[in-house]
Parts: structure tokens; sequence; C-alpha cells
């Protein structure tokens, strides 16, 4: 071959694996665009769009409100103090479970993981028995106080700081804090000198996701917070919905668009690795130098299990007794059958569409994570794969009020009239639960040495059979992993379920809110009754899944 | 005197015993080599005496003070790895001056002590570069000075040479036996090669198992392996004990009573006028030499080597010589 012929073939290579990524990409970046880039893009153009044509004028006085600035400054501000206090106590429980001997470490280490899955509804209606008037914690007063807010985001995120921080941790190569420690340092400033550095690219990961979560946590900024506290997500909820200003919640629907954005870039620059030991260190033995972590440890887990033992304590109550009628009144459909369906038919909608949202979220995810974890041999296909990467991330960052309503509004006509389609809701869940399913995939599918699908190849296998034989073996566990935390999202969805879900098809969460919008005593007990099962059937998804012990799962 | 002592010092990992009963002196100023195979116990030793392990037995002492209850960051002590672990986000001069910090000593001192340290280890104006962009020489010999900033009361060295190729690897063992000895530092160094520990040790301990099986000045021990295991773990080739012993040890022209004898690879010479007589059964050649193995009449089968070019065919007869200083008196040990 001469040097043409030679150009020629690789060009020829680079062909081939380009038709394979976009054959791999084709059918995902489809669905993307039809079901998350046309629907937002429909909610942004009702508030850019004036009589046909562009009027950023609109935009910029709904920005210049001062109560879109208050909303601005809250979301910016809760969500770094959630952020931070999410850092300490997770990264504390990190070094207290992941690192050392603690009795219990790996039950711990599960039940802190049961909050992230939680719906929000439910976690809001629980803080809400802990903070109110008849609550374990009523004398602090935080009922209606934006420190309630702060807790239940601290309630969801430590545990994804911990988990993040915890794997890296207890992988990493503990000689360089030896020498150091040989050297002189006091413990303190190892850890501030070598250890935490040398975990910063997994706490910043943590810290951008983190913050990302908080930034557009809805339930329980509803449920706890109302009108008087609201963030850039609740707001574009309230504007959608109850004051139908579309324009205003496009203007702030932008703005949340570019700080995701924003973030995801810096999420994605800090994804780095940290150095792993050949030989994970064995745990050592707590010390009294270890006490800080431990009691921070402790607080996280009270924190934990307060408000879902004052939530199942106050589904048993009745009548100053304890029973399970709150439970028997679930098969029916309220007081005064207020209710359109018994909160029992809600549950198998909710179970029925979680399936489907599940296998759709594999069917779009798997393509995807392979797509972007194959080796790149350009510059310009890694560019290329590692937008793709980012694309898919999106979601995670667009208000799903944004994505449902955006629904609405541009899926209502042929070709496209969906109103009816049993699969609207699914969808609209599988692409909220998208980004976790990739992210769970892509650590392991990245980890496969590339080495072991050539040696494969080498050997005779096609692509089929590399596939079946290399991936599959190693990827099967976090397939199902992956498969657990679509269901566990999808069941307790509840920001674009609750503008999709018919009214005579609603779903557990939005039964679960409008029990709680209810007065009176017998909805209030149906609604905690309710929204145990619906905790129940998450934690049990997501219990079951922890035991497969996959790394992956640690990096979300 | 001893500065560095382990008195009847065990460590357990669960039911397994790391260490067992050992007990150890390293003489104040002296360069201590442990020498073992991989699961010895000699990292053990080496993080039992840094507090990075707990005892489960005895105690370590320094200049006769237990150690007991003393952190890690206490002891005075500095403690450097085979891939020397610097930290990665600091550059040179700030992983050498680590120490000096961890000890507020003042800026102009930290600096003048990192460039003296840097020049010692033969890496002057080195203190920008970062880590990542030196080669794995230079990396030890910056862990070298980092680890002898603050001049350390003991120097714990964990197969400090071990991740080098052989050529680095004997000009840094050179470099390093220097430094040790002008810094006159007590230095603890545990390796699985003994040339690592003849290069730079004047006193070696070898372990098995957990326990230490002997220990002296290094030519001691070099010349008197406790037992069979011991001298191959030296790197004597073959040891032999009973007549084949008698028979080497009087073609060597020594007398002595009945013991083991130890051989090196090349403790038998083909020599027309020597005193053993055998049939060459494989010739390897070798850059200096040609490495034989030889049935030798009433011995069995023996390495051997023959000049280059004055080399025997395979199945020649030939007649050999045994150079006395290329074998060693086996202990008390069984012949293997």
């Amino acid at each position: 071959m001469d040097g043409r012929d030679l150009a020629l073939s690789a060009r020829r290579a680079q062909g081939r694996r380009l038709a394979t990524l976009a054959a791999l990409a084709a059918l995902p970046l489809a669905v993307l665009c039809v079901f998350f880039v046309l629907p937002v893009a429909g909610m942004l153009r009702r508030g850019v769009v004036v009589d046909g044509h562009v009027d950023l004028g609109a935009v910029w006085d709904v920005l210049a409100r001062p109560r879109t600035r208050r909303v601005v400054w809250f979301t910016a501000w809760s969500a770094a103090a959630g952020t931070a206090a999410s850092l300490v106590l997770g990264i504390a429980a990190a070094h207290a479970l992941y690192r050392l001997r603690t009795p219990g470490r790996a039950a711990l280490r599960a039940a802190l993981t049961v909050p992230f899955v939680l719906p929000t509804v439910v976690v809001g209606i629980a803080f809400r028995e802990v903070m109110g008037p008849a609550g374990p914690l009523a004398f602090l007063g935080l009922d209606g106080t934006p420190v309630a807010i702060l807790l239940a985001l601290v309630f969801f995120n430590a545990s994804v700081v911990m988990r993040g921080v915890g794997s890296a941790w207890q992988s990493m190569d503990p000689r360089p804090a030896e020498a150091a420690a040989a050297l002189g340092a006091t413990p303190w400033r190892v850890l501030r000198t070598v250890t935490l550095p040398a975990l910063g690219p997994a706490i910043a990961s943590s810290a951008t996701i983190v913050f990302l979560f908080c930034a557009t946590a809805f339930g329980v900024v509803l449920t706890l917070g109302g009108l008087r506290y609201s963030t850039v997500e609740t707001e574009i909820y309230l504007l959608t919905n109850n004051l139908l200003d579309l324009p205003a919640a496009a203007a702030l629907s932008i703005v949340q668009l570019m700080m995701v954005t924003t973030l995801l870039a810096v999420a994605g620059r800090s994804r780095r690795r940290v150095d792993v030991a050949r030989v994970p260190p064995r745990p050592r033995g707590v010390r009294r130098g270890d006490a800080p972590a431990v009691a921070a440890t402790l607080v996280l887990a009270a924190l934990v299990a307060l408000p879902l033992v004052t939530l199942v304590r106050g589904a048993l109550r009745v009548d100053g007794g304890y029973g399970l009628d709150n439970f028997r009144a679930l098969q029916t459909a309220g007081p005064g059958d207020a209710l359109a369906v018994t909160a029992t038919d809600a549950l198998a909608t909710s179970l029925r569409t979680a399936v489907d949202a599940t296998w759709m979220a594999l069917l779009i995810g798997i393509p995807i994570a392979v797509a972007v974890t194959r080796t790149s041999r350009s510059a310009a296909e890694r560019r290329l794969r590692g937008a793709l990467d980012g694309a898919f991330m999106l979601p995670l960052g667009v208000s799903a009020v944004t994505l449902g309503f955006g629904f609405l509004v541009t899926l209502d006509r042929p070709p496209l009239d969906l109103r009816d389609s049993p699969l609207l809701v699914p969808v609209a869940q599988a692409l909220v639960a998208l980004p976790l399913v990739v992210r769970v995939l892509t650590p392991v599918l990245g980890g496969i040495d590339e080495h072991q699908r050539q040696a494969a190849a080498s050997l005779g296998a096609g692509p089929l059979r590399v596939l079946a034989t290399v991936d599959l073996p190693v990827v099967w566990r976090p397939l199902l992993v992956a498969a657990g935390f679509a269901m566990a999202v999808s069941l307790g969805e509840f920001g674009a379920t609750s503008f999709l879900a018919r009214d005579d098809r609603p779903t557990l969460p939005v039964v679960v809110y409008q029990l709680i919008s209810r007065p009176g005593a017998v909805n209030h007990g149906m609604a905690l009754a309710a929204s145990v099962v619906l905790a129940a059937a998450c934690a049990v998804v997501i219990l079951a899944v922890e035991r497969l012990r996959v790394p992956g799962m640690d990096a979300l | 005197m001893s500065a560095l002592a382990f008195e009847q010092v065990g460590v357990r990992y669960g039911d397994v015993a790391a260490l067992d009963d050992v007990t150890l002196a390293v003489p104040n100023g002296a360069v201590m080599a442990v020498l073992g195979p991989s699961g010895c116990g000699k990292s053990t030793l080496l993080r039992a005496a840094a507090g990075l392990e707990p005892l489960a037995s005895g105690r370590v002492t320094l200049d006769g003070r237990d150690l007991a209850g003393v952190p890690t960051h206490r002891r005075g002590f500095a403690l450097m790895f085979q891939d020397g672990q610097l930290f990665g986000h600091m550059n040179v001069g700030r992983n050498v001056g680590y120490a000096m910090r961890a000890r507020h000593a003042g800026r102009a001192e930290t600096a003048r002590r990192v460039a003296e340290l840097l020049e010692v280890v033969g890496l002057a104006g080195y203190e920008h570069r970062a880590p990542a962009t030196l080669s794995g020489g230079e990396r030890q010999r910056v862990a070298l000075a980092r680890a002898l900033a603050v001049s350390p009361r003991v120097l714990l060295l964990d197969e400090p040479l071990s991740a080098l190729d052989a050529d680095l690897r004997a000009r840094l063992a050179a470099d390093l036996r220097r430094i040790l000895r002008e810094a006159a530092v007590t230095s603890l160094l545990v390796t699985h090669d003994h040339e690592e520990a003849f290069a730079v040790a004047d006193r070696l301990a070898v372990m098995r198992d957990g326990r230490v099986v002997q220990e002296g000045a290094i030519a001691d021990v070099w010349a008197h392996p406790a037992d069979a295991e011991t001298a191959r773990f030296l790197g004597y080739a073959r040891v032999l004990g009973g007549d084949a012993a008698a028979a080497v040890l009087r073609a060597a022209g020594t007398a002595g009573g009945p013991s083991a004898v130890a051989l090196r690879r090349s403790a038998l010479r083909v020599d027309a006028g020597g005193p053993l007589a055998g049939t060459v059964r494989t010739a390897q050649a070798a850059p200096d030499q040609v490495r034989l193995t030889v049935d030798v009449d009433g011995l069995g089968t023996m390495d051997a080597v023959a000049a280059r070019g004055a080399a025997p065919a395979v199945g020649d007869r030939v007649r050999l010589s045994v150079d006395a200083s290329r074998t060693a008196r086996v202990g008390a040990g069984e012949p293997g």
C-alpha cells in the first residue's frame, strides 16, 4: 500500500466509526429531539415570541421584577447553603462509613441511600409532619421557614456526597497521607493538605451535581415553601399553572437552562479520576480523633430517620390511638369520593407507568452510554462524544415542569397528538430518569479496557459477540441498578407528571398532593398512608439494587 | 546504643500474624535493611515503627523510650515509599518543604533548606517542577529530599528503589548510600531485593513468615546464612549438605567440620587444573561469560561458568575449580 491508499483506508475506518456512532445515537437523538428539545423549545417560544416576532423586552421585564430577583436570589443561596451543609455531613459520613471500621456501616450506608430516591412530595410532607404544630420538632418553630427547606435538601443530597466522595476515598491510595503524617503533619493538616486535595475532583463533582439538585428541587420546596419561599423551579410552576403567565415562565426557564448548562460544563470538567490504590486499603479502627466525623454521621442518620419515623407514626395514628384505618382508606376515593380514583388504583397506575418508563429509559440510555464510552481516535470525535454525553444530561437540569408543560403545548396536534396517549407520562418520566441511567452505565462501560475488546475481536469475535462476551458480563448488574433508579425516579416523579397525568389516571404522587392540599383529618391521614406506601415502594427498589454493589452507583 | 528497637513485637490482621515476636535493634546512625519475600511482614514492620499499625503485643522504642501512644506525626520519623508518593498537587519545592511548613518554619529558612536538599540529591533548581513531569528516578530523589528535610530521627524506606529499572537502581543505590551516610540518619530499609540491601545497608535482617530469622552486620550474614532458605534468598543458587558439601569444601581447599555449603552460580569455574570433574549438560552465553549446568561426579547437577571463547560444548567432559569467596557456610539449617 502506498501513502494514498493508507490515508484512504484510515479515512474509511474513521468513516465506519462515525457511522457506528451515528447508528447508536440515532434513536436516542430522535427521542431527545421530539420529546425534549421540541417541548422545551415550544415552551420557550411562547415566552420569547410575541405576535410572530422575537421580543426579548418581555423577558427582560420579567427578570427585572422584584419578585423574580427575590426568587433567583433565594434559589441561589438556598442551593449554596444546602450544598455546603450536604458537603459537610456527606464528607464526614464518607469518612466514617467508607474509611473506618464503624459497626453497622454497610447497613447505614444502604439506609442513607434511600432518601435520594424518595419522592419529593413524600419528603415534603414528612418534614411538615416533623416541623408542624404536632411534630417532634415543633418547639424549634421551623415550620414554614427556609431552614425547613434547607434541612430537606440536605436530607436528599448528603448521601449523594457521601457516596461520591466515599467511593473515591475508599479506593484512594493511603500512602501519601501516611508519608505526610510521618513527616510530622497532624491529622488535621494531613486532611487539609493531602487528603482533601486528592479528593478534590470527587468533591467538586459531587458538589456541582448536588447544587444542581438543590437549585432545581421542586416537590419539597412546593410543599414546604408554599408561596412565600419560591425557587426558580416552583416559580415556573406557579407562573404556568396558577397565573398562566407563560412569558414569565419562559424567561425563568431560560435563566434556569443557562445556569444548568454552565453547571453541567463545570461538572463535566471536574469529573476526573482519583488515583486508585492497587490494593484498596483496609478500613481502619475508629480512634478518638474520629469523633467529629462519627458525630456528624449520627446527626445525618437522625436527620434521615426522624422524618421517616414521624411519617410512619402519623400514618398509623387514628383518633388518639394507632391503627391501620388510614391504610384501609386507601381503597376508597377519599371523603365524599373527592378523588377521581382510589389510591390503590393510583398505585397500580404508578407501577405500570414506572415499568414503561424504565424500559424506555434503558432503551435510550444504553446506546448513549455505549456511544459515549467508546474510545475516540481524534479530537473531533472525542468532542462529538462529549457533546452527546452532555446533551443527554440536560434533562437533569431543565425544570420537569417546563418539560411537562412543553409536552402539553407542543405534542397536541397531528402528527404528534399524544395528549390522550397512555405513553405520554412514561415518556416524560423516562427523560427525567435518563441522566441517571447514563451516569450509572458510563463509568462501568468506560472502565472496560479497550484492549479486551480488541483481543476478543482479534480472536474472531464480531461486534455483537464482543458486546455479549466482553461488555455484557460486566454490565448486567449496572443495568439492573440503572433500571432500579429509573423505576424509583418514575414512581416518585411529580413535576412533569402533575401536568401530564390525566385526571382519571393519576399516579400516586399526584394523589398524595391532592390529598394533602385538602383540609380534614381523613385526607391528611390518607396522604400520610399513601406517602408511606410510595416511600416503601421506592425504598424496596433501591435497597434491592444497592445489594448488587455496583461501582457506578456511587459516581452519580 | 540502639536508636530504634522492636521488642517482641506482634501485629495481627484478623487471625493472621503479620509480625510474630519480632525483636530487632537498629544502632544509632546505622542503615539496616530488612530483606524478605513479599508477604513476610517486612512492610508491616516498617508501618509498626511509623505507628501506622497497632501492635498486638510487645513494644517499639526510640532511644529506650516506649513509643506506644505517640501518634505517627509526633514520632519524628520520615517515611519513603517505593513510588515516592509525592503530593501530585504540589510542586517539587512545596513537596520537599512540606515537613518544614508542618513545623511552622519561616519562609526563607524553608526555601534555603529546600534548595540545599535538592542540591544534595542532585536536583538543584527543580523547585518549580510538577511531580508529573519527573522521571521515576527523579521522583525518588525528591521523595528522599522530602524525607530528609527535617532531619528525621529515623528514616523508614519501603522498597525505595524497586520501581526503577536496573541501571538507574544501581546508580541511585550508590547515591542513597552516600546521602544516608552523610546525613548520619538512622535508617530502616525494607526490600525483597538482596542487591538493593547490599548496595545501601550496613546491617541486614532477614525475615520470613513474620519472624526475623537472622540479623547481623551485612558481611557476616552474607558469609554465614542461617539456613538453606535464607541462603537462597540471599542469592545463592544451590545449597549442598553432607558428602557433597564436604567434597566442595575439599575442592575449595578449605578445612571445616560437617556443615552445609551455599554456592553462588559462579562458584564453580571451568579450569583445566581443577579438582572436580563433570559432563556439561547445557550451555548458555551471557555477555561476560558462559553459564553452564554440569553433572559433577559425586555432586549431581551444578551451576558453573566458563570464560567466553574457551567455553565447552554440551556433552564435553570438563574439570572445575571452586572459588571459595563465592561460597558460604550455612548455619545450623537443613541442607536442601
